[in-house]
């Protein structure tokens, strides 16, 4: 469509977290994900007679810690429901959920920006719910059902409709996804289900001094974050098409839901009209209420700790780090704890996060852990980067004696001399070297007198020469220093 | 040999070795193999398994080891109680091959007390009725005449306790469910308060309202059973911690009449039930006057809606709690369905029977939205208001008085037809479960036809201690509860 018309985008969320708990929501089955199918399970969560639920208080915990790092009004009493619908993956037929007294409600997270800058998108509330288990069609004939998944803790949070654009819904995610890995309450992979995001969208469209709002849709099986915003960009066209061409607009019950198609890069047409779904919520007889006192409050609170978005405001602030540095370094708390280790051991910062995001990553990333599980402690790489800070190593010699730091832990500087990868800065040595070779080399010291900066090729050539002559271990700065100067001194 | 022993009698037989389990659960199983054509009290005897049970705890006397209060007990339990051995039906085509891979608690409590479990007994579908003929398996009928119902929706358990195929049954109680056939059949039915024993393992029918009870052929073996019954177990969130409500010994005080007795009534109530019944009580509380009890006249303004409100709770209840029968996962599955959706609704339309399904509709009605709040939100406020009714008499004295049901054993067929009729037989016994407070059915005389009437004794909440004494009081000083119907094998 080529019409240019002005138009908003409204994105809210609705996300499912699992809870890395040791047991499930309700019995004492172990949270272990895989196995063969139904493995898992007992007269609990496989919803047979006589069954009673028992609440996971770890669970619960953990929700309402995240629900306070999201900013959230915690409830001192709230009870648990049960939401009445029939499906072959739900034992029950009912899902244990709480309706209309959640754990938490009215929150807000803060979200960086590529920009720089922060937007705030708001909690309607967050809730504690069980998962159902698992249908699959792979029988040929009839399906069959796991209940390994049944029963497990899951973080329900529905956000207000407050993201405006593909690339914001899809930074929402990375940043809550940063926030339950900081507070350890989920391993939150989303290739592996353990975060669901369902996007909700629609557009305000103005056209002819009137807003028109197209019907709201649901987008679902979005298994990663690129999936999130290349759905929603892809969405947020099929409503503009859509209501161009037929000037369809938002209608009660008329919403809709579509799956993501990965491969295609398509949204596909689930359900035309969001079912008036009665699910028939009374109060759970089988479970008590939850009542919170000021201690357990208080207890739960106290495991909060720095949150990511504050960790790099003050790695910005007290490090003076760019804003992309801090980002990349508090991604992961155990890396961005790391580096502040090293710091304190007295390393520079700005150095410390460039061996870290640089060499250190991709160290890590070889051997699937973190920079903080390479087995280097925190003295050695600070006295690493003192090294590099000197002069007494060049950057790719910092870089090779890192990795050989993550076989062995040894002194960097053990490394360096064994290695032979120590650097001459010693003024006087590599001023001796650079008047031999401006003797050796009158044409090129002629042609850089003759044409001053536009030389650049013959001063490399004698830069050159005189890391050759001292073997490669002349500190480079060093040497484009005196070299600058001795020129200089020639031309003038 | 064995008739007119009580439980304790037995257990102590046993206990002294002048008489072996094995010799108890034999005589049993002749007397259920002779009597049980004719009752149909059981739905399963576990001749071989109990049997073995038996063994098991003769070796222990003989060997001189420590042996469980039930000792080599045969005890029956209703069929909706899980349990390992047999199946357990629930009265219902839809779970009439279901075998659970665990036990209920209070089957687990009965064991570790090295009690022998005989059978299980028939009952109303998913205890649902008052007559158990709602059962979806087999007709049970009044051991004292057996042209009539034995109550329900324990109607198996007391029916075999009536005609001495076991020693104790257990049953479940969600509006008058133990107390009603109890009394009906003359025998002791008791319905502790909520929470105090655990329903872990017990197919819920109103899990706010269910509770698990025994039926005894006296007061003193009520308190035994209820001693192994009752404490907590983490697996039942709402059974209650002990540190709230510590299990006192039952026994220990049982024979102890309580002194300055105040018994509550509500004279119109007493009044409501038919001729013999209303005599039978009104003896029963001039007996208690002569053991030097005050009677206290109370009020209990909201006690007539107690059914309106229980139809709604504990169908709202039923309606979630049997949604899970669906023909996917276990029990019954029609063999004519063709997608998951008809897997559903043909299983469930051949598996449940009429009244199952009628509170089933009953139930998901009072909970859809938009009837919520007129119906379900209403019904609970009404349960509020019905608490605080037996709060008020509580305040005035130590129990509450009244009969356990409006009449004696009626025909059977005599209600089946009209559910509202069949409803109002737990008249008397349904406010007690709204308010989760404890309720005893004690024998206390026959009418013309010689059925048996039953004193209904309702306390406050963990008192069963001082109900058994005051029950006991009154057992001491009769013998309604010694006797028993004659009957043909
Ligand atoms: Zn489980």
């Amino acid at each position: 469509m080529a019409a240019k018309v002005d138009y908003k985008v409204i994105v809210g969320l609705e996300i499912h977290v699992h809870l890395a708990t040791r047991t499930k929501m309700f019995c004492g089955c172990e949270l272990v994900y895989g196995g063969s199918p139904n493995s898992r399970v007992c007269p609990v969560c496989l919803g047979m007679p006589g069954s009673l639920p028992v609440m996971n208080k770890q669970a619960y915990e953990f929700a309402v810690l995240t629900a306070m790092a999201l900013n959230c009004e915690i409830a001192r009493f709230t009870k648990w429901d049960r939401k009445g619908y029939y499906y072959p993956d739900l034992p029950k037929n009912y899902q244990i959920s709480q309706y209309d007294l959640p754990l938490s409600h009215d929150g807000f997270i803060e979200i960086p920006l590529e920009d720089g800058s922060i937007k705030r998108v708001g909690i309607i509330r967050a809730h504690l719910e069980e998962d159902a288990g698992k249908n699959t069609h792979e029988l040929g004939n009839f399906s069959a059902v796991d209940l390994n998944r049944a029963g497990a803790p899951l973080l329900e949070i529905v956000t207000a409709p407050d993201m405006n654009s593909a690339s914001e819904v899809r930074q929402m995610a990375q940043e809550l996804q940063r926030i339950v890995r900081y507070l350890g309450i989920s391993e939150a992979d989303m290739q592996k289900g353990h975060m669901r995001f369902e996007p909700n969208v629609n557009l305000h469209i103005n056209k002819d001094g009137q807003t028109y709002k197209t019907a709201i849709c649901e987008i679902k099986n979005l298994n990663s974050f690129r999936a999130i915003e290349r759905s929603v960009e892809y969405e947020v066209h099929r409503q503009l098409d859509e209501f161009l061409e037929t000037g369809r607009t938002m209608q009660i019950g008329n919403k809709r839901t579509y799956g993501w198609d990965d491969v295609n890069q398509t949204t596909v047409l689930q359900r035309e009209k969001e079912e008036a779904h009665d699910y028939r919520y009374f109060p759970e007889p089988d479970l008590v209420p939850v009542e919170m006192d000021e201690a357990w409050f208080e207890q739960i609170k106290s495991r909060l700790g720095e949150l990511p978005l504050q960790k790099q405001k003050r790695f910005v602030g007290e490090y003076g780090l760019s804003n992309y540095d801090a980002s990349v370094l508090t991604a992961d708390k155990a890396t961005a704890e790391y580096f502040e280790k090293v710091v304190q051991a007295g390393a520079d910062a700005k150095r410390t996060c460039n061996l870290i995001t640089q060499t250190g990553q991709k160290l890590a990333n070889q051997n699937n852990t973190t920079v903080d599980k390479l087995g280097i402690s925190p003295q050695n790489l600070a006295k690493l980067a003192q090294m590099a800070d000197k002069g007494q190593i060049s950057a790719t010699a910092a870089a090779q004696i890192f990795e050989k730091m993550s076989q062995q832990n040894a002194d960097p500087e053990q490394i360096a001399k064994a290695d032979n990868l120590l650097q001459n800065s010693d003024a006087g040595a590599i001023e001796a070297i650079v008047d031999q070779v401006l003797a050796e080399n009158v044409d090129a010291v002629q042609e850089i007198v003759s044409k001053g900066k536009k030389a650049g090729k013959a001063q490399g050539f004698l830069m050159g020469q005189v890391i050759q002559k001292s073997k490669g271990q002349a500190n480079p700065k060093v040497v484009a220093e005196i070299l600058s100067r001795k020129l200089a001194q020639i031309s003038s | 040999m064995l008739q007119g022993l009580n439980a304790i009698q037995l257990r102590n037989n046993i206990r002294d070795g002048q008489i072996t389990s094995r010799e108890a659960v034999e005589w049993t199983l002749e007397r259920i193999a002779n009597l049980d054509p004719g009752i149909g009290a059981y739905l399963s005897v576990f001749a071989d398994k109990a049997m073995d049970q038996a063994r098991v705890v003769d070796a222990k006397i003989a060997a001189g080891k420590p042996v469980g209060p039930l000792a080599g007990m045969p005890i029956a339990i209703k069929d909706n109680m899980c349990y390992v051995e047999g199946l357990t039906t629930c009265g219902s085509k839809i779970l009439a091959n279901f075998k659970p891979p665990y036990n209920a608690h209070a089957v687990e409590k009965l064991l570790a007390a090295d009690a022998v479990i005989v059978g299980k007994t028939n009952m109303d579908e998913f205890a649902m009725g008052s007559s158990t003929e709602n059962s979806g398996l087999q007709k049970t009928v009044n051991p004292w005449d057996t042209s009539r119902v034995p109550g329900g929706s324990s109607g198996g358990s007391a029916a075999a306790m009536a005609a001495g195929m076991c020693f104790a049954a257990l049953g479940t109680d969600t509006g008058g469910s133990i107390r009603q056939p109890a009394s009906l059949c003359g025998i002791v039915g008791l319905k502790p308060t909520y929470g105090r024993i655990s329903r872990y393992g017990l197919v819920a029918y109103g899990s706010s309202l269910d509770q698990i009870g025994p039926l005894t052929s006296c007061v003193e073996d009520a308190a035994l059973l209820l001693g192994v019954l009752a404490g907590h177990d983490e697996r039942d969130s709402t059974s209650v911690d002990e540190r709230m409500a510590p299990v006192p010994d039952y026994l220990g005080e049982l024979g102890k009449p309580i002194d300055e007795l105040k018994i509550a009534i509500v004279p119109e109530l007493i009044d409501k039930a038919e001729a013999s019944v209303r005599d039978a009580a009104k003896a029963a509380l001039e007996l208690y006057k002569k053991f030097g009890a005050t009677l206290v006249e109370v009020q209990m303004p909201h006690f007539d809606y107690s059914i309106a409100a229980y139809y709604v709770i504990a169908t709202a209840e039923a309606s979630s709690n049997l949604a899970r029968y669906d023909g996917c996962h276990y029990g019954y599955r029609s063999p004519h369905a063709h997608d998951y959706i008809e897997v559903y609704s043909k299983s469930r339309a051949e598996g449940f029977g009429a009244e199952v399904k009628r509170r089933i509709m009953l139930g998901t009605f009072a909970l859809s939205s938009g009837y919520y709040d007129a119906y379900y939100l209403k019904a609970l406020k009404v349960r509020n208001l019905i608490r605080q009714d037996y709060t008020n008499a509580f305040a005035k004295a130590d129990c509450l008085m009244m009969p356990v049901a409006p009449t004696t054993a009626f025909k059977l067929g005599e209600k089946t037809d009209d559910p509202l009729q069949m409803y109002l037989a737990d008249v008397y016994t349904i406010a007690v479960n709204l308010a989760g407070v404890p309720g005893v059915s004690i024998p206390c005389g026959f009418d013309e036809k010689r059925l048996p009437i039953g004193l209904q004794i309702i306390g406050p909440a963990f008192s069963e201690d001082k109900l058994l004494r005051i029950g006991r009081m009154f057992e001491s000083k009769t013998d309604y509860h010694k006797q028993r119907p004659t009957l043909q094998g």
